[in-house]
């Protein structure tokens, strides 16, 4: 009885303040807590979206307000050589890049999936293309592509002397596309790798050992289990690679910024120049949002294509 | 089978060495080769940033008499010329303000709003988690020229400022994301016992989840740090005074000027500017490694 009284009392002792019971209900309490993130997320990423399609609809300059102008914007970039050009590009150098990617990061993690010393400290090394701000590690790219100085011109023509001239990385379009995307590439193994390495370890170790006692080979343990089991994770990796890159503009802005003659633009650098640099926001945000569909298509390709075998069977075997 | 009876013993004996040596250089081939090439080119230019910037200019342009993949008399006189001749303090600080001003209200803002989603449990809470990841998969590329208008309506172009309040737009769905994983790990069992004792929500996230939460509030915090320091195309699109520009932004447009290129200190610059995250990631990796799959896995 005592008890009883004494923790009532020292209820009442702890509840006096309004606004303590006030944060202690829970409708109260959930607003408050969703609010900083919702509120940071709807002014300056939902309202900016709307925003964006609705400038692309416009012809905006910098300092003057637009007046709508149907999708005069989007009829312009149809004949425009250069948005093709971006087009092209951006679609070459995602296929490409994300392709080198996978296949060099699902080999990589394969790798490092084995037992050997100071495993710990090369995953650790490795990560680090993808740590260091890009753009930096894009200006020592373009002094690895220097026409004079590059280090692998040296390699190759005084070192090895496998070709008599320096490579002209830069210069000339195709060179400079593939230049780019090598650098992508580069700069995207090791996230792939490590998250792909994570996948591989949560693959029982039984399931070989079972396919091994029934006499599978390397490649069919693989093919029939490693691979299968890995779709999920690959599918979800996959999906934001391709966007990434799809959208990329670090890379290009920090080396080439669109040239020899445009031909390395991709729809991200073209906003930009058009957007910002040349004033015409609404050109600009036509551009930015001809890549949504893009980006839609491609998400629902990689998600629904890769992840297809899991929906098929059912959401049980997670 | 009649064979392998009809050897003679000492073929038997020799038989497991011989395949020791064979799985041993397989190994090295198949393991060892190509983890060492993957980490060269992955290191490589690492490698090539940080000797050019201790190369003095003689050396740098000239690889018939000096071995370019090494320095024979090496100089400070790049990074001199980085914090004296030019205002590379100044950006370092304005990209460690930003760097730690947008962490830290992306931190509070993601940490409730996690908790609000994972742990006070509403109708509809799953859709505003989705919501929030969906956040994330919208690419700056497409947002910056509308954020451009929006940061110029509140006054805010041209200062740092604006880089605070937006880089949060990709690092809150991270955070939220990672920190949703591990409140979901926390024993719900512990919150209850709490509240059976008379605790309000507030001191159950402060006493109890908090603590508990650590690890991921170090993850989501180093993750979010490193983001915001990467983060490029914000910081070329709202900044336009050389004093307020962040690091990366300043070395591509305030460090790059005329026909030629002083590759020393540019690299110099690249080499100082990456120091910072790559300290701060070595302290840090396992929470790195951590967050990054985490994050992959949930």
């Amino acid at each position: 009885m005592s008890v009883t009284t004494l923790s009532s009392t020292g209820l009442a002792h702890r509840q006096p303040s309004w606004l303590v019971r006030l944060f202690d209900y829970k409708p109260f309490l959930i607003v408050m807590c969703l609010a900083p993130a919702i509120g940071l997320l709807s002014v300056f990423l939902t309202y900016p979206l709307g925003l964006g399609i609705w400038l692309a609809f416009t012809d905006t300059t910098i300092g003057r307000r637009g007046i709508f102008v149907g999708i005069e914007n989007f009829q312009y970039l149809l004949t425009d050589p250069l948005w093709w050009n971006a087009v092209f590009y951006s679609v070459v150098y995602t296929g490409i890049a994300t392709f080198g990617k996978f296949a060099l990061g699902f080999w990589l993690a394969l790798l490092l999936n084995n037992h050997f010393p100071f495993k710990s400290i090369l995953r650790a090394i490795i990560l680090l293309p993808w740590i260091v701000p890009t753009v930096l590690s894009a200006l020592a790219f373009w002094w690895i592509y220097d026409p004079q100085f590059s280090i692998i011109s040296y390699l190759l023509v005084d070192v090895l002397h496998w070709r008599s001239s320096n490579i002209d990385f830069l210069g000339s379009p195709w060179p400079a596309r593939f230049s780019l995307i090598a650098a992508n590439i580069w700069r995207g193994i090791p996230f792939v790798a490590i998250s792909l390495l994570a996948g591989l370890q949560t693959i029982s170790p039984s399931l070989y050992e079972a396919a091994m006692l029934d006499g599978a080979s390397a490649w069919q343990r693989f093919r029939y289990i490693t691979f299968p089991m890995m779709m999920p994770i690959l599918a979800i990796v996959m999906t934001f690679s391709i966007i990434f890159t799809f959208t990329d503009f670090q890379l290009v802005y920090a080396i080439t910024r669109g040239g020899p003659v445009n031909s390395t633009h991709l729809l991200a650098t073209l906003a930009f120049q058009r957007g910002i640099a040349g004033g015409e926001l609404g050109e600009g945000a036509a551009i930015a949002v001809s890549m949504i569909p893009f980006l839609v298509f491609a998400t629902l390709f990689s998600y629904f294509g890769l992840a297809r075998r899991k929906w098929q069977q059912g959401e049980a075997n997670d | 089978m009649t064979d392998t009876i009809a050897q003679p013993t000492a073929d038997a004996k020799a038989a497991p060495d011989t395949m020791a040596w064979d799985s041993g250089l397989r190994r090295l081939m198949m393991i060892y080769l190509p983890l060492g090439c993957f980490v060269l080119i992955l290191l490589f230019p690492f490698y090539w940033m940080t000797i050019t910037s201790f190369k003095p200019n003689a050396e740098l342009m000239n690889y018939r008499d000096h071995n370019p993949f090494w320095i024979s008399s090496p100089t400070l006189a790049h990074i001199k010329h980085l914090l004296f001749n030019t205002a590379y303090p100044r950006w370092l600080w304005t990209t460690m303000t930003v760097a730690i001003g947008s962490t830290t209200l992306s931190l509070i803002a993601s940490t409730l709003a996690a908790y609000a989603i994972e742990r006070l449990r509403f109708r509809g809470s799953p859709y505003v988690g989705l919501g929030i990841y969906l956040a994330y998969l919208v690419p700056p590329s497409i947002l910056f020229i509308p954020l451009a208008t929006v940061v110029v309506q509140f006054g805010l172009f041209d200062s740092p400022l604006a880089l605070i309040l937006v880089y949060p737009t990709f690092l809150v769905p991270f955070c939220t994301w990672l920190l949703i994983g591990y409140f979901k790990s926390i024993p719900y069992e512990l919150e209850e016992c709490a509240l059976v004792d008379g605790a309000t929500r507030l001191q159950i996230l402060r006493r109890i989840t908090l603590p508990l939460a650590v690890p991921g509030l170090i993850s989501a915090g180093i993750f979010s740090f490193t983001l915001s320091w990467n983060e490029f195309i914000y910081a070329l699109a709202f900044i336009q005074s050389g004093a307020n520009k962040t690091v990366p932004v300043a070395i591509l447009t305030e460090l790059v000027t005329g026909d030629v290129y002083q590759w020393g200190a540019l690299m110099a610059g690249s080499l100082l500017g990456s120091l910072p995250v790559a300290i701060f990631y070595s302290l840090f990796v396992d929470y790195y490694v951590s967050s990054l799959t985490g994050a992959v896995k949930e």
